[in-house]
């Protein structure tokens, strides 16, 4: 079994500037140094994905002049998965004078976060959300807008102001296509080339510094090797470890794996969010879970029955028989209180028997006083395609009856370790948007992973990365490193493809996700992750010695594509474990059972462990080194939304 | 209350394989199965049998991303009205029901291997462009210029556009007018887009053109299978502003 890691060296950021936290970023950027227009072109830069980071990324640097390599594994950069974000963006823009600020950002997401992120980054992304919006609505992002043609915000789990902006339930398509639209201009401008259907399966480092990577053309399934002077992952979350997740079934751990396999440090990987409001599992085919916005806590509202046991139809349940349990637990944010709280109350409710639905594993999310509050029109301009949405896949008409949600695997704040500039552990490796485990902490708040995505790949990277390239181009790559890297790459797919087992990677994926579930889940102990860490290494096993991909490399085979990634998640499954373990405390969406409070509240203990687990891969198991942190600016409290 | 279904699946090993169509049965099909999941549970014992399971694209599986598209039994996307395929459930559907499954058809999108086809001239159209040209960090402030309702939620009606393909599948003439048209709206009814507003239309209806796509006869077989409901007017605001710049 292996539960062991070293604790090697502490870690720490370097990058950031001293001195008061609101000129911190002004600072960076006057220090950075700056490239030579003239040398632009001269500076090749890989970018790794195209959704709101690595497309605003690549998009940004092409503007600027650099020359950009950009790779998706999609059939065009506008389908990342960035698409499906419904429900908004925040943006400290005060418009409504509600008494927003760049610091009420700030210490909502710190203090959302459960003081686990670092003070200096959060700070930046507060500053920067105000440009976020100007940029985009000068993209033609048709955000929602008041008769007065200015732009409407809402509130959204975590915060007691209106500061998010949104386009109806589709904010993510709206933003990403802004992005793309703007990558696409650099494309015909020639400062960017794309590769569609390009899945990055290795990085290659040499001297030191990562240089390119391997990818495969899906659709050829030739495998090829591409040098730059630096290298952007924007390649996503991991959340589709869990096989079952709000995430498109092509995200995939692939990329930072494999770049944490060649020296970046993973950072808190076992911080999982699990979204409180998705449309429960109907049976054993299920595939993936829907989201339904937490805008729809707005207006809607949570309750079970009050007997454990009932089976009533809703409407046949009077109100006093009726639990509006987070009203009635946390009365000052009722149903808006942050995710990971009202996903935990959620499991809690059904453990006690009150689920309602198939297996019991769901909860009323009830609009019909908003209906009456507010007019059935009204509630339709708001959420129509949700409430649409919800009816297609479950059969449920939602204004007739109140949906049935149950919480499910949705962001992971882990990821790869950055310094302030976004720069990994390898020199010249820069990691952006949710593949890197910057700035929410041990929990994101709503709306905040839009905000973070384009922050880092519109403001933050084409600053930081200048102050790497300002000393390249890199020169000439040891051939000796690509080589070795793709026949790494080369001997796994003819692995995969000569095994002849008898189950399909699928298969092995849904048992990965079933443990990682039940036993490194909502709720974690120390026996569920040493049986995860027992059960893990066995099935990855038996998945090498048995898994079955029919088809061949050199076309286009999904089978082996899944096969690969597969591969990959049951090496980060683990980690997550170890992480998990390591960590006795509970923070946001990490809760131990051992520690919590006398009302079951998630219990921290910053003594122990104010820090950040930063793994560094090691043949022998992982070795731990820890980042502290400070909190010079929010006082350090045990979270209450009560 | 599951059910067994016959499949007649478009396979094509190749873009230089003449294809066919080849007959599956699938057992013990559960009404609440999206059309994809019951395509995994075939795929699922292809692969065990040592076939090579069917190509299709898909990745939200949630109606968003625009990745999903087959013809279902003669329509882009089934039958089922403002759905995409991955958002098609398998109640819809009658037991032993024989569906037929066909990728897109079109002569801009080449078929790469048996369901999926290749989309990239929808990226040139935009690349021609479909776009506002503004820098990042050039933005003056989000409230400078205010934008009427109407205007904004007409933009957004436009802008839903999935790209998935369906309106040039469906048009007789194989025409992609509708999802140009939808950019071209979505940007044209914004100030923020004032600017290019006459070189964009201009560049975009060309490029269309030279991608192979056929000409609009408003037969509107595109919005009646358009998963988003972009109407048919947009294709006259992109006349209108085509032949305002032709001026
Ligand atoms: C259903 C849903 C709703 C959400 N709603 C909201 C919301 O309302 N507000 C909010 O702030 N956040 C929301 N989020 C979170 C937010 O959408 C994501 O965290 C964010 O969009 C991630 O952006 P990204 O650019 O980092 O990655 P992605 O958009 O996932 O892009 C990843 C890119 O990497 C590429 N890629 C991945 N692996 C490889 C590889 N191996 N090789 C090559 N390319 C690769 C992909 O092709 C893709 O282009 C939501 C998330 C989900 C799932
Ligand atoms: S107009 Fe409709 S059918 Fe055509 S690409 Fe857009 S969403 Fe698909
Ligand atoms: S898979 Fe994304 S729209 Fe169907």
């Amino acid at each position: 079994m292996s539960t062991g890691y070293t604790e090697g060296e502490p870690i720490r950021d370097t990058k950031a500037p001293e001195g008061p936290i609101e000129d911190r970023w002004e600072k960076r950027k006057f220090s950075a140094k700056l490239v030579n227009p003239a040398n632009k072109r001269k500076l090749h830069v890989i970018v790794v994905g195209t959704g709101l980071a690595g497309g605003s990324a690549a998009a940004t640097l092409g503007e600027l002049g650099y020359n950009v390599t950009s790779f998706c594994y999609q059939d065009t950069p506008r389908r990342a998965h960035s698409i499906a974000a419904q429900g908004g963006i925040n943006a400290a823009k005060n418009y409504r004078g509600d008494g927003d600020s760049i610091y009420r950002l700030f210490y909502d997401t710190v203090k959302g976060g459960d003081f686990r992120a670092r003070e200096s980054n959060v700070y930046r992304l507060a500053q920067v959300s105000v440009n976020i919006i100007d940029q985009a609505v000068a993209q033609g992002v048709p955000f929602a807008r008041e008769y007065g043609g200015l732009l409407d915000t809402r509130s959204f789990g975590g915060a007691q102001v209106s500061r998010t902006f949104y386009a109806r339930g589709q904010t993510g398509q709206q933003l990403l296509l802004g992005a793309y639209q703007a990558l696409e201009r650099q494309i015909a401008a020639g400062t960017v080339k794309m590769h569609t259907r390009h899945e990055m399966l290795d990085l290659i480092v040499s001297d030191g510094r990562a240089r390119g990577v391997i990818v495969r053309d899906m659709v050829t399934g030739e495998i090829e090797r591409h040098v730059a002077d630096a290298v952007v992952l924007a390649s996503g979350g991991y959340g589709n470890v869990f096989f079952l997740s709000t995430n498109a079934k092509g995200c995939n751990t692939t990329a930072i794996w494999r770049a944490h396999r060649r020296g970046a440090m993973f950072a808190n990987p076992c911080y999982t969010q699990i979204h409180p409001t998705c449309i429960p599992v109907s049976g054993d085919h299920q595939s993936k879970l829907t989201l339904m916005s937490e805008s729809l806590r707005n207006d809607g509202r949570v309750w079970v029955p009050l007997k454990a046991g009932d089976t009533r139809p809703a409407s046949a349940i009077p109100e006093e028989e009726r639990d509006y349990y987070l009203e009635r637990i946390y009365p000052a944010f009722g149903n808006l209180v942050p995710r990971d709280i009202a996903s935990r109350a959620a499991k809690n409710v059904c453990d006690e028997g009150r689920g309602v639905g198939p297996g019991g594993l769901g909860v009323y999310l009830d609009f019909a006083d908003a209906i009456r509050r507010l007019g059935r029109e009204a509630v339709e301009k708001k959420y129509g395609n949700l409430f649409e949405m919800y009816e297609r896949i479950t059969g449920e008409d939602p204004y007739a009856q109140p949906m049935r949600i149950y919480p499910a695997v949705h962001y992971t704040m882990g990821g790869l370790w950055v310094d302030y500039d976004l720069q990994s552990t390898i020199p010249g490796l820069f990691v952006i948007g949710e593949a890197n485990f910057s700035d929410h902490g041990a929990n994101r708040l709503g709306a905040s992973a839009l905000m973070q995505g384009l922050s880092d790949g519109y403001f933050v990277l084409p600053t930081t990365i200048g102050d790497y390239l300002a000393n390249g181009p890199y020169g000439e790559v040891d051939e000796d490193d690509v080589t070795e890297a793709e026949a790494e790459v080369r001997q796994k797919i003819e692995k995969l493809l000569t095994n002849n087992g008898t189950r399909t990677a699928d298969s092995y994926h849904r048992e990965l996700g079933r443990i990682m579930w039940e036993y490194c889940g909502m709720e974690r102990t120390e026996e569920s992750l040493r049986k995860a860490l027992e059960r893990i290494p066995e099935l990855r096993e038996e998945f090498w010695q048995n898994v079955k991909v029919s088809g061949e490399a050199d076309e286009l085979n999904q089978a082996l594509e899944r096969a690969g990634r597969v591969g990959d998640f049951f090496d980060l499954a683990e980690l997550m474990c170890i992480d998990a373990l390591h960590r006795t405390e509970s923070c946001g969406g990490h809760f131990r059972a051992e520690s919590q409070d006398a009302d079951g509240e998630a219990l921290r203990d910053d003594e122990n462990f104010s820090y950040v687990a930063a793994w560094e891969y090691g043949e022998q198991g992982p070795i731990l080194h820890k980042e502290d942190l400070d909190y010079e600016y929010v006082k350090m409290s045990q979270r209450s939304y009560k | 209350m599951s059910m067994n279904l016959t499949l007649k699946v478009w396979r094509q090993k190749g873009p230089k394989d003449k294809g066919r169509m080849v007959n599956y049965r699938v057992e013990d099909v559960s009404p609440d199965m999206s059309f994809l999941e019951m395509l995994d549970v075939l795929n699922e014992r292809l692969i065990l049998e040592g076939d090579d399971p069917i190509a299709f694209d898909h990745d939200c599986r949630e109606g968003i991303c625009g990745m999903c598209g087959m013809v279902i039994n003669g329509v882009a996307h089934g039958e089922q009205v403002a759905t995409t395929t991955c958002q098609l459930h398998m109640r819809h559907f009658e037991d032993n029901a024989v569906i037929t499954i066909e990728p897109w058809r079109a002569a801009p999108f080449p078929v790469v291997k048996d369901l999926v086809v290749d989309r990239s001239a929808f990226d040139r159209i935009i690349q021609a462009g479909g776009f506002i040209s503004v820098p990042a960090g050039s933005a003056p402030d989000a409230h400078s210029v205010p934008v009427k309702k109407v205007d904004a939620d007409a933009a957004f009606d436009a802008a839903t556009c999935i790209g998935c393909g369906a309106c040039v599948a469906a048009c007789p003439n194989g025409s992609a007018s509708l999802f140009t048209a939808a950019k071209i709206t979505h940007l044209s009814l914004l100030p923020q887009g004032q600017p290019e507003r006459d070189s964009r239309a201009v560049a975009m209806v060309e490029q269309m053109d030279a991608e192979g796509f056929g000409g609009c006869t408003n037969t509107g077989e595109c919005t009646a299978v358009c998963p988003k409901g972009i109407p048919l007017d947009t294709i006259a605001q992109m006349n209108h502003d085509y032949l305002r710049a032709a001026k």
